[in-house]
């Protein structure tokens, strides 16, 4: 039984969030000779593989709200998003300076060519674009991403050094089970009891799942859990809301918490899919290559970086997280200039508008500052669906 | 001058009546449509099963070059639409709330399929799936992976075989009611190669000094009937024939690049442009290039919808499917960016250009995103200087006139003293 504070969790979490030198993954590479940390971008990547490779995958969410963005800007016009430019800093400034390799997964036309600039820019590191397959069916889709799965596994065995057997790729598989279990019964701890794990507290969690190996992440989040059950706090009148379109650069800290505190209870969120990627467990059973590929064809989390084969099907995700999680609304909050999430909001928002569920729309860039127009937009957004759901 | 007193070649006219054939085909009512993209478009295939080509992005240029984008795209925005995204989608959407008349003044039918080619650009898939939502009609996906390490692999290339066999044919055999029958695909896959051979001859025409056509400007309308419905027919080699006859009596006349103006009297500059132009304004902003007596020699943006001088792709009816899918592969956006910059700066130098201008599309990621990396790596790479502007595609809000032609301006003049510094660093 941990002994455990929630308030001793939330401040090591903290700490690990405001690190922008990482030092949790620089003690753990520095730990043992020969450890290789691999960096990875929003959306997906399988890190099992990384994981079974013996290497530390981290993640890599842009700068925050805290970090000046000085050589940035003169990689990025205005009018791109802001998660590469923090991207380039952290890397020009040194701050992913041990970081082995980097992967860049197939979300959208920034981080695809983020990908070519790290190839350009940092010649000596393993660079991955990650592709993943549009089509779901197994024999086309699916054989195509088993196969690139396996050129990740042999490029990342050339990095290491070592091979990486079927027996390494199942107990890692194994361990990101159960982490994702942990993962889950965090977010359904919070849809039950929003009040006892407030979402900044949540985020927070689930950030340092970002840095720490899986196997101490997984016991964090169990001592949360039973620090944050046995925690009185105070139920409030709050709605509640999901937030949808914030799956790859990242709010400011201060809007999850400005949402809260304006009344809305976040019970569920995209913030990092990677947690939350696969639904259920990968099967530890056959080929783990192959396991690893039809749970991303047929159990994966459905965002707008995947194609919807089915128009009847589009957006059916959101509102099964509706009733899943009892939310009163969802609140779209889409970083500026994002292309994937800002074309997909109109189709997400017809289906809610065909069920009548109410929606606000909002934009934020990492490093948004002014949090009062986003606590009056939300409060009015909460107080009008006490209104409604009192009628 | 009004647009009476333009002036066009005969290449031209006969490229006018070609699209204009087109649109009365789409808006006949009389033969199946399909919606794709540019890019690694499939147009031999859907000739095989007697499916009109009608290409969304080309509609949005048209109603750019005709001032009506604007209204459109703000129409997109009034429907819900944000207004940082890529703005060909949103022409796209507000010119069907507008009753989605075609350039021929009929109405669009509603597309039969939508054939997602999903080749070097994300926002595709978002697009089509919001066409979808409107049309509820077939939609078919071809996923094309990025080549991220330069080349395609062996994976990729049986990824699109296996679709093209598996999804995409069985979709339009099944649209059209027509068997799909691999020697016609043959057939046109032939007559597509040898289009393609003219093409990559006029491409690297403007290696002559003085060059005798634009590559980009005039670029865009050479480059037309390879891009859209043609590639294939007699009709793309008949074009790509008659231009060639004309460049080649333009070099044995020694004349200067063609303009809407006439020749250019002298070339002063020579320039690689990467990106693609500015609609709204295009003649204007044509205009700012050969008034300063700047002509393009080489610009990536005739290469989206397929390279082939690069390294030399052309279609192979020997292997059909094969060849389609390293079509697709290849196309400019689908490379990565140390293979643009390669190529950029193999144009440079090949091409003997002055440096590289960038034209930064402000709603285009699949061209922008990277673009201020490029620059400075062409300019280490060559040693020439490189400019970047600012504009967009056919938004026409983002089309800042001054701007443009001060950028400009101070850019001809950095050339001049690179030039100066250079003949005196010779002279010393
Ligand atoms: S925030 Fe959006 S546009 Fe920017 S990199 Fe992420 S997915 Fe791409
Ligand atoms: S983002 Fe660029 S390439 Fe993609 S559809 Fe828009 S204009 Fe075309």
């Amino acid at each position: 039984m941990s002994t455990k504070s929630v308030k001793e969790i939330a401040t090591y979490c903290q700490e690990i969030f405001e690190d922008l030198d990482f030092s949790k993954a620089r003690e753990w590479k520095a730990a043992q000779a020969g450890r290789k940390v691999i960096g990875f971008m929003p959306v997906y990547v399988p890190r099992e593989i990384i994981h079974a490779a013996g290497m530390l995958p981290l993640g890599i969410l842009g700068g925050g709200a805290d970090m000046e963005v000085i050589h940035g800007d003169a990689y990025y016009q205005s009018y791109i998003c802001r998660i590469p430019r923090s991207t380039i800093e952290l890397a020009i400034t040194g701050r992913l300076d041990f970081v082995d390799g980097m992967m860049f997964p197939s979300i959208c036309d920034v981080i695809r060519n983020l990908s070519g600039i790290w190839k350009l820019l940092f010649k000596d590191k393993y660079v991955r674009y990650f592709d993943a397959p549009q089509n779901f069916k197994d024999n086309i889709g699916g054989v195509f991403y088993a196969n690139e799965l396996r050129e990740l596994k042999e490029g990342l065995e050339r990095l290491s050094g070592r091979t990486v057997s079927d027996a390494d790729l199942s107990n890692s598989i194994a361990l990101y089970n159960e982490n994702r279990r942990w993962v889950n019964k965090v977010y359904d701890f919070r849809s039950a009891t929003p009040w006892k794990a407030p979402s900044a507290e949540v985020y927070l969690l689930m950030r340092a799942g970002m840095v720490l190996p899986v196997e101490e992440h997984t016991l964090l989040m169990q001592d949360y859990l039973a620090a944050a059950e046995a925690e009185n706090r105070p139920m409030r009148d709050n709605c509640r809301v999901a937030i949808s379109g914030s799956f790859c650069e990242q709010p400011p800290l201060n809007l999850i918490k400005s949402l809260e505190m304006a009344g809305c209870y976040i019970v569920d969120d995209d913030f990092m899919l990677v947690n939350r990627w696969i639904k259920g467990d990968v099967s530890t059973d056959g080929d783990p290559i192959e396991s690893l590929a039809k749970a991303f064809l047929h159990q994966s989390a459905e965002t707008a970086a995947k194609y919807e084969v089915d128009m009847n099907v589009k957006g059916a995700y959101l509102l099964d997280i509706i009733d899943k999680r009892k939310a009163d609304g969802v609140i779209f909050a889409a970083p500026s200039f994002c292309d994937p999430a800002l074309l997909d909001q109109p189709m997400l928002v017809s289906r809610l508008e065909a069920r009548k569920i109410p929606y606000i729309t909002m934009q934020y860039a990492e490093n948004s500052g002014q949090m009062q127009p986003i606590r009056e937009q939300a409060g009015t957004f909460a107080d009008s669906i006490k209104l409604w759901g009192a009628a | 001058m009004s647009n009476h007193d333009v002036v066009k070649s005969n290449s031209q006219n006969v490229q006018k009546e070609m699209i204009a054939r087109n649109y009365d085909k789409i808006t006949s009512g009389k033969v199946k449509v399909s919606s794709t993209f540019v890019p690694g478009n499939l147009n031999e295939l859907l000739m095989c099963f007697d499916i009109a080509n009608n290409l969304p992005e080309i509609n949005a240029i048209q109603n750019a070059m005709r001032k009506k984008s604007g209204e459109m795209i703000m129409e997109a925005e009034r429907s819900g639409h944000s207004e940082d995204v890529c703005t060909y989608v949103k022409a796209d959407i507000g010119m069907m709330a507008k009753g989605n008349i075609a350039p021929n003044g009929k109405p669009f039918p509603d597309p039969d399929v939508l054939l997602l080619s999903y080749t070097g650009c994300f926002t595709f898939l978002k697009w089509f799936e919001l066409l979808r939502e409107q049309y509820k009609c077939p939609t078919v996906m071809l996923q094309v992976p990025y080549a991220a390490d330069g080349a395609p692999t062996k994976n990729m290339r049986d990824y699109i075989v296996k679709q093209l066999k598996e999804e995409v044919i069985p979709t339009l055999e099944k649209i059209s009611g027509i068997k799909f029958d691999i020697d016609r695909l043959r057939e046109y896959l032939r007559k597509s190669a040898i289009a393609e051979d003219d093409l990559v001859w006029m491409l690297e025409q403007s290696k002559r000094k003085p060059s005798p056509i634009d590559c980009y400007f005039g670029g865009v309308y050479y480059m037309g009937p390879i891009f859209t419905a043609f590639r294939g027919t007699d009709e793309a080699i008949e074009y790509y024939k008659l231009l060639r006859g004309e460049i080649e009596e333009r070099i044995r006349l020694g004349l200067c690049a063609q303009t809407p103006d006439g020749d250019m009297p002298e070339e002063k500059y020579r320039l690689v442009v990467e990106g693609p132009p500015n609609w709204t304004s295009f003649r204007e902003f044509w205009k700012m290039f050969y008034e300063a007596g700047a002509v393009v020699v080489a610009s990536s943006y005739t290469k989206v919808g397929g390279v082939y001088d690069y390294d030399g792709f052309r279609h192979d009816p020997e292997h059909p499917l094969e060849t389609l899918a390293d079509y697709c592969l290849g196309v400019y956006t689908n490379r990565n960016l140390p293979t643009r910059v390669d190529m950029l700066a193999r144009n440079i130098r090949e091409y003997e250009a002055d440096g590289l201008l960038i034209n930064s599309i402000k709603s285009c990621n699949s061209f922008s995103a990277g673009q201020l990396v490029m620059m400075r790596e062409v300019e280490k790479l060559t040693g020439k200087p490189g400019a970047f502007i600012e504009t967009d595609l056919v938004d026409p809000r983002y089309f800042s006139a001054a701007n443009v032609k001060n950028r400009l301006e101070s850019y001809f003049q950095m050339i001049d003293q690179k030039r100066r510094a250079g003949s005196s660093a010779i002279a010393a």
